[in-house]
């Protein structure tokens, strides 16, 4: 059964490598769409229970006085208290974006583990006021290696500030954004101590670390109500709820790609249905005649569903394997914007539990047909 | 299959009485056959022939299960074949019928030998005895040969002949065949014609042959005449 099966798929090789070919298309950019998805996600799968993050409840561009810092610390559940600062510099060109934080350095790197620095860099980092790490995608981007300078426009923080690159840091996890520069809040205070004295001495945010994620409801309580009533009231929530609240504004972007990738599969659906209705058309006399012999409607919807799954998982295998070279084009132009753009073992299986899917659906409606199909009608001779 | 020559046997294989069958055009009922009768000998070689529309495929295909009486019975080595069910009656086919049609209807994709194999895929035979019996019977037909070609290769002469070798690979108790010549020159008829003989008389197998061809049908041992759905009687000679 297998080799009329094997035959029946390659009868028509233009029409069976061109189903092929659309469904591997078809997945390709199913499983690229998902990743995009999958990419904006990025921050909240790399997000940690024991983070919380306490910012201005007005607005995230609103500061924060550093005096708070102590007054955080002190909280009981709080492990760790670090801080930062969006900054917003042009290098060369604006272009050339990249995340720029000025931040507590060494705090920050107790908090967040996940960036990788040897011990010497890290101290070379820590030593230099300058000093600035940046991370193994950024480093790569723009060519950049230890001991380079770096001259930034500052444009939220107007000036011109010059770095040292102490540190290449890089991801733990496959989930971790290696596109991040960060540099001593300290000396972009400093400036701002010269050039704007009201704006120095506050941050954008503070990095909260508590003791177990159990402690994160309360410790965010705590805060919030510690700061009520004061002229900057903030608003405290665990990482992932921090940076769910940023894809929250870009919802509608993302509802559209998720659907656009549902519409690239339900019209492959469609050819495919349509190759399979054509095929089994043209084979109605066949499998009339295969039933004379005996073959029953199982077997004939067989031939149809084996013929449907060997094209849609052919499409599928070939979309998974051409997803592999085409992520690759895909970060040089999306990885200011994704730090991650991660190809996921789910996204492989999910493009081709789909083509699988797709086959046994396109099947569905000519295997029917043909199992009920009346010899004597087929065979079209009323003698 | 036995290579046995056997005596014809007075025992019926097939009984049909008051068969009635008539088809659904629009809105008319279009009546094919009317009240048919009729008795088929195992062993027995037997034309039926008649004009176009007679009711002739009708008849063979009903006698072969493909297709469902409205009335009557039709009782084949025993079994009333009307009252099976849909899976029953395909097991039954698989077991008991042979069908050859005018256009052979062999499987493009598949070799002589591979559609010769076909029927027995649905047998609990392995692969070496299948090959037996598939070189066995393409040997009956002279086509030996020819086992690794295509249908699109062979001529329509050596097409109905691997149609007959699959008709018969599963040696079953009734060859239909449906004007098995009408696609053939004369050469290529006679050929088909003398091969179908030599399995009635050398294998005693029941055909039961359609045709409008009375010099195909002069190779049967009985003609059955049909006209406008009624079959005649045995005497009648009326031109058909």
């Amino acid at each position: 059964m297998f080799k009329l099966i094997w035959r029946n798929t390659v009868r028509h090789p233009l029409r069976a490598s061109l189903t092929v070919l659309g469904m591997a298309v078809a997945v390709l950019a199913f499983c690229l769409l998902r990743t995009v998805v999958t990419a904006w996600y990025g921050g909240v799968a790399a997000s940690s229970p024991v983070r919380l993050i306490t910012r201005n409840a007005i607005s995230l561009m609103a500061p924060l006085p550093m005096a708070y810092l102590p007054r955080i610390q002190v909280l009981a559940g709080v492990k760790e208290v670090a801080y930062a600062y969006w900054f917003e510099g042009t290098y060369i060109d604006p272009k050339h974006f990249f995340p720029q934080f000025a931040v507590s350095v060494s705090r920050l790197l107790d908090i967040y583990p996940e960036y990788l620095i040897s011990p010497d860099q890290k101290a070379a980092l820590l030593r230099d006021r300058k000093g600035c790490a940046i991370g193994r995608k950024l480093a790569a981007r723009f060519g950049w290696r230890l001991g380079d300078s770096i001259i930034l426009q500052g444009t939220i923080f107007p000036g011109e500030y010059n770095f040292n690159v102490q540190a290449i840091y890089t991801g733990r996890d496959p989930s971790t954004d290696e596109t991040q520069f960060f540099f001593h809040w300290d000396y972009l205070n400093e400036k701002l101590k010269k050039i704007a004295p009201e704006r120095a001495d506050k941050v954008g945010w503070f990095f909260v670390q508590v003791a177990s994620p159990g402690l994160a409801a309360p410790v965010s309580e705590k805060i919030d109500a510690m700061f009520k009533n004061s002229l900057a009231e903030t608003l405290t929530e665990t990482e992932k709820a921090f940076q769910l609240s940023f894809i929250a504004m870009t919802e509608a972007i993302l509802v559209a790609i998720q659907a656009v990738s549902w519409v690239v599969i339900g019209v492959i659906l469609v050819v495919l249905a349509n190759t399979m209705a054509m095929s089994a058309r043209e084979r109605l006399r066949e499998y009339a005649v295969l039933k004379t012999m005996g073959f029953r409607p199982r077997h004939l919807a067989g031939l149809i569903l084996g013929e449907s799954l060997i094209l849609a998982l052919v499409g599928g295998l070939l979309g998974v394997l051409l997803t592999f070279p085409a992520i690759h084009l895909f970060p040089a132009s999306l990885e200011q914007y994704f730090g991650v753009f991660p190809l996921t073992w789910a996204t492989l299986s999910l493009g081709l539990t789909i083509s699988l899917g797709i086959g046994v659906l396109a099947a569905t409606l000519p295997a029917y047909r043909a199992a009920q199909i009346s010899i004597a009608e087929a065979l079209k001779k009323v003698g | 299959m036995t290579r046995e020559s056997a005596p014809v046997s007075p025992a019926p294989l097939v009984e049909i009485s008051h068969l009635y069958k008539s088809y659904r055009r629009g809105s008319q009922d279009l009546v094919i056959l009317q009240d048919i009768s009729l008795t088929i000998a195992s062993g027995e070689f037997l034309a039926l022939m008649g004009p176009s529309g007679s009711g002739k495929t009708t008849l063979l295909n009903l006698i072969a299960g493909l297709d469902a009486p409205d009335k009557g019975h039709l009782i084949v080595k025993g079994i009333d074949i009307t009252r099976l069910t849909e899976a029953q009656l395909a097991s039954w086919r698989a077991r008991e019928v042979g069908f050859i049609f005018q256009f052979y209807y062999l499987i493009p994709v598949l070799t002589a030998f591979e559609n010769v194999e076909l029927p027995l895929l649905l047998t609990p035979l392995n692969r070496r005895e299948r090959q037996e019996h598939v070189d066995l019977a393409l040997e009956l037909v002279g086509l030996s040969d020819r086992r690794q070609h295509y249908p699109s290769q062979l001529s329509g002469g050596q097409q109905q002949r691997v149609a007959i070798a699959r008709a018969l690979i599963t040696d079953p108790s009734i060859i239909a065949a449906d004007e098995p010549t009408g696609d053939l020159d004369r050469q290529s008829a006679n050929d088909v014609l003398n091969l179908l003989s030599r399995l009635n008389q050398e294998f005693n197998k029941t055909i039961i042959l359609v045709t409008h061809d009375p010099e195909a049908a002069s190779h049967a041992a009985r003609i059955r005449r049909l006209i406008k759905g009624q079959l005649l009687d045995e005497n009648d000679r009326r031109q058909t």
